[in-house]
């Protein structure tokens, strides 16, 4: 049915606001629904031993069962008008199993005793159907069971307790902004996300979780009917895993240059004013000179090119060859890692995975096979040191534990290895941005992330972004329009020569991690601060039709 | 139980309709049931079922709308979200652009529903992988891929007496094969609505043999190449584009179909006039919906004739503002062929490289539809009519209108499928003239 819609649904074209791909099964409901708290745990709890129960009755050697409630409201306008108020609720339960050594799923959305009962048995039946071609029975890192316990994203205020009315008032308030200052149009929106996940396990762990995530984003436009050329820029905000706090900036939260971006909290109106600015600069911007360039990358841009370039070609999934036939496989192969001194950056470049981070997408208590939550390097001075693991990955890694990376978009779909944050760390001594600037002799400054593309194996990447600023013997000169920049992963990275201290490091991130068939969106954020790479090739993208 | 007949969706249907006290109503009841298995390294790696059942009302007052659902089909659930949304529609922001709803209209029947589909089961999904995984082993590869198949159904019902049904099944299959050493690589994507054209055996030696063919591959210089792009790779580049025709992005100047000036490229020769494109529901080798939402019938449609931008889609409030006819987005997209076969277009080629498909395509500039991506599994080099070699992948940055001014030769129409969204489309393979490649790929 998602794909018989797909041409009309898409009808609201290329030019306007995209939104992310979310929840699969979210059904329209009374935001006054989101105040309730779901079911009862120990009724829950309840439930999932039904499943459990009936999966082992029928013969799984392991069964989990996620029990889930999905929350989105998005509040959708452009210019003067409210375009859509979406309010969903999804229910319902995911029952895993292995079998015969194979894994075996099913979902239902009718979540009483017998239907959880039957949904077990026909994910056994899965399972075992399957098992006349499994090559090697599932291996799963041993698990503790953790009992009953529970975790909450540490927000402030919960979006859902916020009016739909302030939140239009809010956005028509950006709009109104930019109308004034010229835009032609203006889309903004705000997203809100809780996911209530109940999981449990025959490992002996029922795991109550309450996940919230906000996005705030718009994108202002300006034509000029006359060349018939337009340009867009979109909001500097970044989803996050906070409550509606996320909105209530100070000036702490800015950070100040070309253009003020934003720390922790965001202000939606006043980068909106920033942004229907530079939109005019672009209209009027010198297109680039293709050529070698240095690249100053601020965070909000270089998020996209950490989230593809080394988080994606961490992922065991893809390097073992279970994402072959969709996202691909990896050029970090097993025997790079083995070796210790395959050099993915320069020195100076570490990545860490962290499923911890307070405010980032990923944070989570524990992943989504009820294992806790932790973080470890990835990338360590630069060498190659780990990869992204769940339960029955760990021992082809040499790890009698899982690092925690299973997750599933919602009830219908079975978990899998997603990416936790990735994060570049911020260099050790002190460097601001505008030292950083000084030393370049010829370079882009590039804010805000653009259009992406990637291959299979995560070698060869081009990147767009929001601004460029072209920068001539030290000194920010002017915009620059038409400028993506093509590089391979591993000679980016080891042309890395300076990443600003702590005090610039900010997350950015995407609600849309896309993987798997069918597929799945995963929420993740990436830290970094301002980080310089030399020589990097930039090409010129205007064409004529 | 998720799939309704028409008979039972349409007595659900009135039974929620008589519980409206709302100046208009419309009703949506819709089921979906399926499943799929993954698999990889030549073993299967996940596998689903699902069935899902949703009814959704929405009331309006005036120009207030709001919207309710609910999974649970029996008289008290009716009651309750007929009621629900309306409370929601009374607190709804009033939408300036709200078009009334349409009356009743005849629709004819889409062939989109195969009973052999509809019966398909674990097992019978489980035997098309393990033949697949067979022929991987065979030619001593690893194989990686899905299989999904899924039923569903769809019947809204209005206030002003609307009623339209319509079911469809489909099952998709896609399939990777590499070698051991990493080195070659080649893919089959496969779309029918009947699981009997379905043979995974087939599709699978297809990937095979590109997989072997693609090994050890020589690095060739970036730059403007003439290309055959395969249909499965035209498909994905062309998706892009179809998703663009829609008048209002147009006329509000922020569009590729936008006419310096101002207005829309309605009517202007935008492409070569080898290049025809329209729909047609009714095709027997892609059928498709017959009606949309907004209770329109959907008819064959030219869209590009000739190279000429022919029509462009309206929706009811933009064409009511423009003084025009409203005109449905279409349900699927075909593209007019030529004669000859993929073979015979390389035999016509004196040096140009063989795109087996492309990857990861995203849009680097929307006013000239610029895309960039990657060519992957199986690019060759041809030179005096002959393959030579296989060549290392490239990245390019080209847009389909230019690409479509650059047509030298468009072979037999196939059935294709997007491996983005896996919609089925009929597109043939393509020979392009001065395709940009602008970088070299290491990836395999």
């Amino acid at each position: 049915m998602k794909r018989k819609d797909f041409i009309q649904l898409s009808a609201m074209g290329l030019g306007a606001l995209v939104l992310p791909n979310l929840t699969a099964f979210g059904n329209p409901v009374d935001p006054s629904r989101f105040l309730n708290d779901g079911i009862d745990v120990k009724l829950k709890k309840q439930l999932a031993d039904v499943a459990l129960n009936a999966a082992r009755a029928k013969g799984a050697t392991y069964a989990d069962v996620r029990i889930g409630r999905y929350l989105n409201q998005f509040v959708v306008t452009r210019e003067t008008r409210v375009q859509n108020v979406a309010n969903a609720e999804s229910f319902g339960v995911g029952i895993r199993v292995i079998a015969n050594g194979c894994w075996g799923f099913a979902a239902t959305n009718n979540v009483t005793k017998e239907a959880i009962a039957k949904a077990a048995e026909r994910a056994v039946a899965v399972a075992k159907a399957n098992s006349r071609v499994v090559a090697a029975p599932v291996q799963l890192a041993p698990q503790e069971g953790y009992g009953q316990v529970s975790w909450k994203t540490p927000i402030q205020q919960n979006a859902f307790t916020i009016p739909v009315k302030d939140k239009v008032d809010l956005l028509l308030s950006v709009n109104d902004i930019a109308l004034k200052g010229g835009a032609n149009f203006v889309n903004s929106a705000i997203l809100a996300i809780n996911e209530q996940k109940y999981f449990a396990s025959t490992d002996g762990s029922y795991i109550d979780q309450d996940i919230h995530r906000l996005f705030p984003t718009f994108t202002v436009t300006k034509t000029d009917r006359n060349t018939g050329k337009f340009e867009t820029r979109k909001s500097l905000s970044s989803p996050v895993g906070m409550g509606y706090e996320y909105l209530t900036p100070t000036a702490d939260n800015k950070v100040g240059g070309v253009v003020t971006r934003y720390k922790d909290r965001y202000d939606m109106l006043e980068d909106v004013k920033n942004a229907t600015a530079d939109v005019d600069q672009k209209l009027k911007a010198k297109s680039v000179e293709p050529g070698k360039y240095d690249l100053i990358l601020d965070p909000s841009h270089l998020w996209l090119t950490i989230h593809e370039s080394v988080a994606h070609p961490t992922e065991l999934d893809r390097v073992l060859g279970y994402e072959a036939n969709y996202a691909g496989t990896s050029f970090l192969t097993l025997d790079k890692w083995k070796s210790g001194n395959f050099h993915f950056g320069s020195k100076i470049v570490n990545v860490v995975a962290d499923k911890l981070q307070p405010g980032s997408l990923g944070a989570v208590g524990y992943d989504d096979e009820g294992v806790k939550c932790g973080q470890w390097d990835l990338i360590k001075d630069g060498v190659l040191v780990n990869y992204q693991a769940i339960r029955d990955q760990a021992h082809i890694i040499g790890l009698n534990k899982s690092q925690g990376c299973c997750y599933a978009q919602s009830w219908a779909d079975v978990q899998f290895q997603r990416m936790p944050n990735v994060s570049l760390q911020p260099g050790k001594d002190k460097l601001s941005v505008d030292d950083m600037i000084k030393n370049v002799e010829k370079g882009i400054y590039i804010i805000g992330d653009g259009s992406f593309s990637i291959d299979q194996q995560r070698y060869n990447f081009q990147f767009g972004g929001q601004t460029f600023y072209e920068i001539k013997n030290g000194q920010i000169v002017g915009m620059l329009k038409d400028v993506a920049y093509q590089a391979n992963t591993q000679e980016f990275w080891n042309s890395c020569t300076a990443i600003a201290d702590k005090s610039d490091y900010r997350l950015g991130g995407a609600f849309n991690d896309g993987k798997g068939q069918p597929g799945q969106s995963n929420a993740v954020s990436h830290g970094s601060s301002t980080t310089r790479f030399n020589g990097v090739n930039v090409i010129n993208t205007a064409r004529k039709i | 139980m998720a799939i309704l007949k028409k008979e039972e969706a349409k007595a659900v249907l009135e039974k929620v309709l008589a519980w409206s006290k709302a100046d208009e109503c419309e009703i949506t009841l819709r089921g979906e049931e399926g499943g799929n298995i993954r698999y990889a390294r030549n073993a299967v790696s996940t596998a689903g079922d699902i069935d899902n059942i949703t009814l959704s009302v929405t009331s309006t007052f005036g120009r207030k709308s709001g919207t309710a659902t609910i999974n649970e089909l029996n008289d008290d659930a009716y009651k309750r979200v007929v009621q629900r949304a309306e409370e929601l529609a009374k607190l709804a922001p009033e939408n300036p652009e709200y078009m009334p709803l349409r009356g009743p209209e005849t629709f004819k029947e889409s062939k989109m529903y195969v009973p052999a589909t509809a019966a398909m089961t674990p097992d019978s999904r489980a035997e098309a992988v393990a033949k697949s995984i067979g022929v991987a082993k065979e030619a001593n590869l690893e194989a990686a891929g899905f299989i999904e198949n899924s039923t569903d159904f769809i019947a809204i019902m209005n206030s002003k007496g609307l009623f339209a049904y319509e079911t469809d099944t489909s099952v998709v299959f896609t399939i990777t094969t590499r070698n051991s050493a990493g080195t070659g690589s080649g893919f089959a994507a496969r779309g029918y609505n009947d699981v009997s054209k379905l043979d995974t055996l087939e599709a699978t030696r297809i990937a095979a043999q590109k997989a072997n063919s693609s090994a050890s591959a020589k690095a060739i210089e970036p730059g403007k190449y003439t290309v055959i792009l395969e249909p499965v790779a035209a498909t994905y580049m062309l998706e892009n584009m179809f998703r663009g025709l829609d008048a209002r992005n147009a006329d509000e100047g922020r569009s590729f179909m936008s006419k310096p000036g101002g207005g829309n490229r309605l009517g202007e020769q935008l492409m070569d006039e080898k290049v025809s494109i329209y729909s047609d529901p009714f095709h027997p080798d892609l059928p498709a919906s017959t009606w949309n939402r907004e209770g329109f019938p959907l008819e064959k449609t030219m869209w590009i004739d000739k190279g000429v931008v022919k029509n462009l889609a309206y929706s009811q409030y933009w064409a009511k503002k423009q003084g025009v006819n409203p005109m449905p987005m279409p349900s699927n997209i075909i593209m007019d062929g030529g004669t000859a076969s993929l073979d015979e277009l390389i035999k016509s080629t004196e040096k140009g490289i063989l795109v087996s498909r492309l990857w990861y395509i995203r849009l680097v500039d929307a006013q000239t539809l610029l895309l960039t991506g990657l060519t992957r599994d199986g690019t060759f080099y041809i030179e005096n009519g002959e393959i030579k070699h296989p060549i290392k992948n490239f990245r390019f940055n080209e847009s389909p209108v230019i690409m479509l001014n650059n047509v030298e030769a468009l072979g037999k129409v196939e059935r294709s499928v997007s491996i983005e969204s896996y919609r089925s489309y009929l597109i043939p393979p393509m020979k392009i003239k001065d395709f940009t490649f602008t970088s070299l790929s290491d990836a395999v």
